[in-house]
């Protein structure tokens, strides 16, 4: 078994693995007697070396990698009822937001400063503010230069699929290996309902015409996406009223063309963002509608659950926004990349991870040997690495886990207001905190107070700290295997 | 003969800029601004004018 993470505390300010290494437990037997059961899901080997490092793609990898996105690509060829181009905030963490657009040229600086000093990062995405198949020049420009420089930076873009055909063998050309397809509908009268217009071929369409060749782009693009073996995933907004339902038909649609992977996203609707829905008061879904569908959604396109609908600049781990760190105005004017950080910081991830596999896979067996066929729902509070490793107070999201009968499942994640602020405890934020983990039965963390965790148990809701630094799997099969009779197997520490 | 952006309206996106086929949006100082000199409203070349069609804020690229 591989000793803690104590090299990478030397790595700038990664906040990944700064447990305290005394405390540090680890599950799992030696690597060798676990064999290749140890990878996540069975899947081709190909297909595993595209997703390993990459946090949006593989569940897995979202725990070690980070990505980051340029906003170079700001110009859009379609209006969607959820996004507003005038309004945005550097405060604000949602799809399409941004604080500063970039050349081709500013991107490739701000790439190689973060490369500098993130030492997780390991994919380039375009997301927007706009289209980054329509906004094509932007693009291409800025993937060419950074490629050039950091050869192994994975590169993925996100489009609406109306001028992704076009692009199609430039992609594949570019080696951009994957690709995200916002889909939201393949029936043109409800995409009425989501798209007041679309500019294709020099003018402006409307209606269900309009949503008729959105749709037939989105379809032939994925599909010669699949044909030249581009890995994609469907993002879906899910619109309460709107395509809640119809999602379940997308999901068939897009399966069969060979999406890799869909992501079913809560829509975002504020008035003060000034979308349509925000002002024509178009609710979004709770937590545990969302979780809803995306049950009845399993044994489709497999489903991705750990989207945390970043900003179009987030630098970081999924959960954690950087951005704010590296802006233009805080990157020398020239810089020379250095790769020394990142290849460290690979060959640690690649011992740590075997590890938290091995543990993973042992976690497992404790569930199915408990004989249980209830479930249990698990919040876990984490800064990364795949172990309970956050306090409390200190937690700005809550991992959810299921373990059942089936195994341990990540479900999602809610996000939550801090609760525990420099020191002081605000009351009211955790009130906040309890509704936001409604229906959780247990709480896992690195450290409590014992205010807070009264509070939760009038709430109904376990919290403990007794799994402090443990792998996230091995805490919740023990934690299972305890709750439902059976004996914890004895190498869990 | 010619169209305009209102400022004011204006998020900077660029869309306008590439879609115009006279080559006459530019980014100046803080927007984008039509010369009126090579604006042609798209005739002849286009059935609506490119830069309202595809801006995506009504009311922003509108007769001068």
């Amino acid at each position: 078994m591989s000793a803690p993470m104590i090299s990478l505390q030397g790595l700038s300010g990664t906040t990944v693995f700064d447990q305290s290494p005394a405390r540090a437990k680890s599950g799992g037997c030696a690597s060798s007697s676990c064999g290749s059961s140890a990878k996540p899901h069975e899947m081709d080997s190909a297909v595993w070396e595209k997703i390993k490092d990459h946090p949006c793609f593989s569940e897995e990898a979202h725990h070690y990698f980070a990505r980051m996105h340029v906003a170079v690509a700001p110009a859009c060829n379609i209006q969607c009822n959820y996004c507003n181009r005038k309004y945005d905030c550097a405060n604000e963490s949602r799809p399409g937001v941004v604080s500063e657009r970039l050349t081709p040229d500013q991107a490739l600086r701000k790439v190689i400063g973060v490369a500098n000093e993130v030492p997780q990062l390991s994919v380039l995405g375009i997301a927007g503010p706009g289209d980054a198949c329509y906004d094509w020049k932007n693009t291409k420009a800025t993937f060419q230069r950074v490629a050039k420089e950091i050869a192994d930076i994975k590169l993925c873009i996100s489009t609406n699929g109306l001028a992704l055909p076009d692009r199609v063998a430039e992609l594949a050309e570019m080696n951009v290996d994957h690709v995200t397809i916002t889909i939201n509908m393949v029936d043109p009268r409800i995409g009425a309902k989501i798209y007041p217009w679309i500019f294709y071929d020099n003018r402006r369409y409307t209606g269900v015409e309009a949503a008729t060749i959105l749709h037939e782009r989105q379809m032939s693009g994925l599909e010669m996406l699949t044909a030249r073996g581009i890995l994609t995933k469907i993002n879906s907004v899910m619109i309460p009223g709107v395509n809640d339902e119809h999602l379940i038909e997308v999901n068939k649609w897009v399966k069969e063309r060979g999406a890799f992977l869909h992501n079913v996203m809560p829509l975002i609707s504020d008035p003060a963002h000034g979308t349509h829905y925000g002002l024509s008061g178009q609710r979004g879904p709770k937590a545990m509608e969302l979780k809803a569908l995306q049950d009845r959604l399993e044994g489709g396109a497999k489903l991705m659950r750990h989207c945390r609908q970043c900003r179009a600049d987030a630098v970081g781990l999924l959960g954690e926004d950087r951005g704010q760190e590296f802006t233009l105005d805080r990157l020398p004017d020239k810089v020379t990349y250095d790769a020394s950080k990142r290849e460290t910081y690979r060959a640690v991830v690649a011992r740590e991870r075997g590890d938290r596999l091995a543990a993973k896979s042992e976690a497992l067996g404790m569930v199915k040997t408990a004989g249980s066929g209830k479930s249990l729902l698990v919040a876990v509070a984490t800064k990364g690495g795949g172990r309970i490793n956050e306090h409390f107070g200190h937690a700005k999201e809550f991992q959810v886990y299921e373990a059942s009968p089936k195994g341990i499942s990540f479900v999602g994640h809610r996000k939550v207001e801090q609760y525990c602020l420099g020191g002081r405890a605000e009351d009211k934020s955790l009130d906040g905190v309890i509704s936001t983990l409604e229906g959780v039965d247990i709480v896992l963390c690195a450290r409590i107070g014992n205010c807070p965790e009264d509070r939760l148990k009038e709430g109904g809701i376990r919290a403990t700290e007794a799994y402090g630094y443990d792998y996230i799997e091995t805490a919740i099969g023990a934690l299972y295997a305890a709750e439902f009779g059976s004996e914890p197997l004895a190498a869990t520490a | 003969m010619a169209f305009k952006i209102i400022a004011s309206q204006c998020t900077q996106c660029g869309a306008c800029e590439f879609e115009c086929p006279s080559g006459a949006i530019k980014f100046k100082g803080e927007t984008y601004v039509i010369d009126p000199k090579k604006c042609t409203e798209c005739e002849g070349t286009f059935e609506t004018q490119q830069c309202a069609s595809v801006c995506p804020v009504s009311k922003t690229c509108v007769p001068a």
